[in-house]
């Protein structure tokens, strides 16, 4: 990394927060996808949008696509691996906790990021709920 | 090449070495209290009032109409406050603009407190303060006007000259007299700053933002304007800012603004070319990228946009990454959740000013780092779009 700035003055963000910002996992969209959640903080404008492809309860894929400070890129890229391969009801128990953990922490001030992403998780559980409302009723 | 390249020259500038010599003497050898009877002392504070003749002599007043503070927020509060304050048996009303750095703003709102009202002045989409607007504002309990003479984001200047004269013939006709402050913190070293050109009885300077160090402002007070001094002690600064002179400091302003202002005819061109050449550069060649503030009407070192589909506090840190340092006016990157007061007051909506952008170059910038800076922002942002999706039609 050629900064010298940002390694010597501003240690704000820890190394998992800025690798998923400068590689961010699973940017995109899934056009066939059995439920997206998408959030957006009306304070700030950060904007998230999380696809997941769900089989037989499990969360088997998951893309997204954030507007958003690096915090909130960086929780978006870990949630999607976090959530693949885990049942609806483990998805369920994330919270913003548990993201900005999976991010090795959050600077005071960037928590909102793990707000955004815990919500737009929700949004999306919520959402496949919803379609798969009519055939479980 | 640098190690890295500065493009936040409004937040603060390097201190000039040759200030830093005319600093030196005075933190050892020459240390003394510019209060005692002794040669020492009086050595101090012959450079002291030296000093305050250089800044007198770029000011276009007299020496004795200067006070040295502790940076330019001191001396906004001191003339707000103060001014206010000492009219407060005149009327409670003060008139200032909705982009004014957060000084003044929260000058004014503190003075809500003590049964003082402040109206605050729409600007244009440029970031342009109407004259009229403001005549139109005073009314016959109006004691103070402040009004910045170039603001610290988007870099528009504003027509203070214009705008005193407006207020003041208002506040004429309704046979009173107000006192007309500027925050010229942005113009120091810039800007034509004859006091009696810009029609002002109070101006605020910071030597920060001319190649002088931190810690250290510049407070004008016209001879006569009413003036209740805010901070008590001491006889120092005629009784107008108690406390022992900050001698080294002192001598580093007046060294800054002397050097600033006679190198002011090949620094603005320099920065007007360099500040061109990224606005050039960016708008019009990046898909949704806009210029913040008015084109001609801006400071020579200021360069402030908005790009759609990214987050200004995301491109800093790509920035930073390429060994850029920038600065943005978007939420996330102040500590506050609210995007910039500036940007907002011109019109600019909040999605938008999401991602914005201030680049503000300087004297020791070249041609080269521009190049630089084209060439790796506009990747920075395609790559920060691909992530939000806005690189790609959104759904």
């Amino acid at each position: 990394m050629k900064s010298a700035l940002l390694y010597r003055y501003m240690p704000r963000y820890s190394t998992k927060v800025m690798d998923h910002f400068t590689n961010p996992r699973n940017v995109g969209v899934i056009e066939d996808a059995d439920a997206v959640g998408r959030e957006r903080n009306p304070a700030c404008g950060d904007t998230m949008t999380l696809y997941l492809k769900i089989r037989d309860g499990i969360i088997v894929d998951a893309r997204f696509q954030t507007l958003g400070c690096t915090a909130s890129i960086a929780v978006s890229s870990v949630t999607t691996e976090l959530v693949k391969g885990k049942s609806l009801e483990e998805a369920r128990m994330i919270d913003r906790h548990c993201l900005g953990d999976a991010v090795d922490g959050l600077p005071p001030g960037k928590t909102h990021a793990g707000v955004l992403v815990a919500d737009a998780l929700k949004a999306a559980l919520g959402d496949y709920k919803t379609r798969a409302a009519p055939d479980t009723a | 090449m640098k190690d890295y390249i500065y493009l936040d020259h409004a937040a603060t500038t390097p201190v000039d070495p040759r200030v830093v010599e005319a600093m030196l003497p005075y933190f050892t050898e020459r240390f003394g209290n510019p209060s005692g009877v002794y040669t020492l002392s009086q050595s101090s504070h012959g450079a002291m009032e030296e000093a305050r003749e250089t800044v007198a002599d770029v000011l276009g007043c007299s020496p004795g109409e200067v006070i040295f503070t502790g940076g330019a927020s001191e001396a906004d509060n001191a003339a707000i406050k103060g001014g206010a304050f000492a009219m407060r048996r005149e009327g409670n009303h003060l008139i200032t603009s909705a982009i004014e750095h957060h000084a003044v703003l929260h000058s004014c709102q503190a003075l809500d407190d003590y049964g003082f009202e402040t109206t605050y002045l729409d600007v244009d989409a440029a970031g342009l303060i109407s004259p009229e607007d403001a005549a139109e504002a005073v009314t016959d309990r109006t004691v103070l006007v402040t009004i910045m003479l170039a603001n610290n984001e988007v870099g528009t200047i504003e027509p203070v000259a214009d705008i005193s004269r407006a207020v003041k013939e208002r506040a004429w006709a309704l046979g009173r007299d107000i006192i007309v402050h500027t925050d010229a913190a942005q113009a120091g070293g810039v800007l034509d700053l004859n006091v009696d050109r810009l029609e002002v009885d109070m101006l605020t300077l910071a030597a920060h933002k001319f190649y002088g160090p931190k810690g250290v402002g510049i407070l004008y007070i016209r001879d006569g304007t009413p003036f209740t001094p805010q901070q008590h002690g001491g006889s120092q600064e005629k009784n107008r800012r108690a406390g022992t002179e900050n001698i080294p400091l002192i001598v580093g302003a007046a060294e800054a603004l002397r050097l600033a202002v006679e190198e002011q005819g090949t620094n603005n061109e320099h920065c007007t070319s360099l500040r061109d050449r990224l606005i050039d550069g960016l708008v019009g060649r990046v898909e949704g990228a806009y210029l913040n503030g008015h084109r001609t009407l801006r400071l020579p070192n200021n360069a402030n946009f908005c790009f759609d589909g990214v987050a200004g506090e995301s491109v800093l840190l790509g920035l930073d990454m390429e060994g850029i340092a920038a600065s943005s006016g978007s939420a996330c990157t102040s500590g506050s959740m609210d995007p910039s007061h500036v940007l907002t007051a011109m019109g600019v909506s909040a999605e938008r000013a999401v991602g914005s952008l201030r680049l503000t170059v300087g004297k020791s910038n070249d041609g080269e780092e521009i190049d630089k800076v084209l060439e790796v922002l506009p990747r920075i942002i395609q790559r920060l779009r691909e992530v939000s999706g806005a690189a790609q039609p959104v759904g």
